[in-house]
């Protein structure tokens, strides 16, 4: 295989608190080829966006990242401001989860999407507006001619995530970090999104990282999911895999409390009981340990770490892996 | 739009109503004869209810105040009788000055105040944030008399760069009208720019911390881009209405500056109305500076809906 076009190489990030630091992302190894998806699923306060802005090195200022990003072959960790800059939003773009605040208020949609396009590539106004109306009729903007000098209050949500796209596909970027895109969307909605992300995706060849805490969303999407659990990456497995035999009790827990359509009426939902462990009083056993059916006496006491299973993509952190005999389609 | 200039040009007749009839009682209920005032001590009973008949004071107070607004309405806002001008003239004579100092204090004050609350919001708690934010206290704290005295003597005594007191008017010799406004300007304006840059710089911050700014920071955007488009707009809202308040302040006159730097301003006007006891420039002037207050907060309620089109279309 080439190199890899995103490597996220032992990444930590660690936040002050009045409380003491709290460990966000707690020493993540991920790679992603050029063209393929990744999936980060996980539930919220996991580290999934943090991990994300790590690599986007949106942090917040007051936050400590060790580890190294490479990104086609640059380390985004210790690339100059303006280097970055010049990189962010040509070759790497992200979709935000809430298209509700994510868009700017008081500049036109046109605006929003030339101001990027202007900057990156070397088009001159006409060309840029011509692009922009392109993108947004890809998206799937009826009349986006007449959306160019409207504002995002004038437009749904689904058509402002669908614009929010439309400005991250708008230099043909090599990856695209999308956090949680269609979490504030409705459920009708969704799929839409969904299906408009991995259209773009193929027909452009790049790659995606799609965060969510929604083991649906990857299931027919990614080509390999990553499953983070208290800042660490708890099971990663190509998408079949780990849907057929996954080997972390969480990943388990996670994909039993979907909701199934063909569920009798009144059946309770298998929640996972209790909360993550607080992130500024890490555990020396495993995080998920007091929450989780199969621990025992060992898991209290040290932290398993990523190895392999019969095949040799798919790792878990686990002392007691369960095994699945038969497939599992979500 | 159109629906929305109309709303708020409907909103302001109560305003003016509601300023006439204050400003109305506020002359009229002073303690004192009027006629007697301006006859003297010597004027016999008999001329004293004369001049009381003749100036309708025998009417009762809302029959006065109703003949005052049908007067004001058709432009005629009475005369002093004492120089015998008009309302209309004396503050035409004067507005200039004020109108003038206005500008240039306000001008002034944003010159200073934008470009430091953008610099301080930017790198908000670091050294020159610090240093500014306590500047803007020290500078907030004191009293515009003590500024005075202290440009006069070092730009007009130690430097000699700028005359200390004088006037003419823009019309005649622009260049030299203006040097004599700078100093009482600058006065004003040192007590302005600290509001100006504390209101804009925590509205700043606010907005840096928006989605919108990641998403513009992630879109690889110049951070001079970010800061003057994407984040200097949403956050002059608050900026636009201290700037209208100002305004509106300083339109009424200003009078210790007028006074240290001989200026004959709407201030003084308003103060030399007062000693004389002349009731009727002091009315009328009040009225002319009101309506101006509210005119100028018409025009920046306009100004909201220029920089956030949700106000434009109703949405907020």
């Amino acid at each position: 295989m080439s190199a890899p076009l995103l490597a996220i190489e032992d990444v930590a990030v660690e936040l002050p608190t009045p409380r003491g630091n709290l460990r966000a992302v707690d020493h993540v190894d991920l790679s992603l080829q050029a063209g393929r998806t990744l999936g980060i699923v996980g539930e919220s306060g996991c580290g999934k966006t943090m991990l994300s802005r790590a690599v986007l090195q949106l942090l917040p200022k007051k936050a400590k990242l060790t580890g190294r990003v490479m990104f086609d072959g640059q380390d985004l960790v210790r690339l100059a401001p303006e280097s970055l800059r010049r990189l962010r939003g040509r070759d790497l773009a992200v979709v935000f989860q809430d298209p509700m605040t994510s868009l700017n208020p008081v500049l036109t949609i046109g605006t929003q999407l030339m101001e990027t396009i202007q900057e990156h590539l070397e088009l001159d106004a006409p060309a840029a507006k011509a692009r922009s109306i392109e993108l947004l009729a890809a998206v799937g903007i009826p009349a986006p001619e007449q959306r160019l000098v409207q504002y995002p209050h004038q437009c749904s949500g689904g058509m402002r995530q669908r614009i929010a796209i439309a400005i991250a596909l708008s230099c043909e970027p090599k990856l695209l970090i999308a956090d949680e895109p269609t979490t504030a969307l409705d459920v009708t909605i969704q799929a839409q999104i969904l299906d408009l992300l991995a259209r773009e995706q193929r027909r452009r060849h790049m790659a995606m990282i799609i965060i969510t805490h929604d083991l649906g969303v990857v299931a027919g999407r990614a080509d390999e999911v990553a499953v983070m659990y208290a800042g660490r990456v708890v099971e990663r497995a190509p998408t079949q895999a780990l849907f057929k035999r996954m080997h972390m009790p969480y990943t388990e827990a996670l994909l039993a409390a979907i909701p199934k359509l063909d569920a009798a009426p009144h059946t309770p939902l298998p929640a996972i009981s209790g909360r993550p462990p607080d992130p500024t009083r890490p555990l020396k056993g495993c995080s998920f340990a007091p929450r989780c059916n199969y621990a025992g006496r060992h898991c209290h006491a040290a932290k398993p770490v990523l190895t392999s299973a019969e095949m040799p993509d798919h790792v878990y952190a686990c002392f007691h892996p369960i095994r699945m005999t038969e497939g599992m389609e979500a | 739009m159109l629906n929305f200039v109309a709303r708020r040009l409907l909103a302001m007749l109560p305003v003016l109503l509601a300023v006439s009839l204050l400003t109305f009682l506020i002359a009229s209920l002073l303690p004192g004869d009027l006629a007697l005032v301006i006859l003297g001590d010597q004027a016999t009973p008999e001329n004293v209810a004369a001049l009381r008949r003749d100036m309708g004071l025998d009417q009762p107070l809302w029959w006065r105040y109703l003949s005052w607004l049908g007067h004001v309405l058709q432009g005629d806002l009475g005369r002093s009788y004492r120089t015998g001008q008009t309302v209309l003239q004396a503050v035409a004579e004067r507005i200039p000055v004020s109108l003038q100092l206005m500008l240039m204090a306000e001008f002034i004050g944003l010159l200073i105040g934008v470009p430091v609350a953008i610099a301080c919001a930017a790198r908000a708690g670091g050294a020159f944030d610090r240093f500014m934010t306590g500047s803007a206290f020290a500078m907030l704290s004191m009293p515009s008399f003590l500024t005075a005295i202290l440009l006069i003597y070092l730009f007009a005594v130690e430097l000699r760069w700028l005359p200390a007191t004088g006037y003419v008017p823009f019309t005649e010799e622009p260049l030299a009208s203006l040097r004599f406004f700078v100093l009482p300007a600058l006065t004003l304006a040192l007590a302005e720019w600290p509001g100006i840059m504390r209101v804009l710089r925590s509205d700043m911050i606010a907005t840096l911390q928006e989605d919108y700014i990641a998403l513009a920071k992630a879109k690889g955007l110049k951070p001079s881009r970010i800061l003057f488009v994407h984040a200097l707009k949403p956050s002059s809202l608050t900026l636009v209405t201290v700037t209208g308040i100002n305004i509106g302040r300083l339109l009424g006159g200003t009078l210790i500056v007028e006074s240290i730097f001989a200026l004959p301003g709407i201030g003084r006007l308003l103060v030399g109305a007062i000693y004389t006891r002349d009731l009727v420039i002091l009315q009328g002037v009040v009225l002319l500076v009101a309506c101006g207050f509210v005119i100028v907060n018409f025009i920046v309620d306009m100004l909201y809906a220029v920089l956030d089109p949700r106000i434009r279309h109703g949405h907020a």
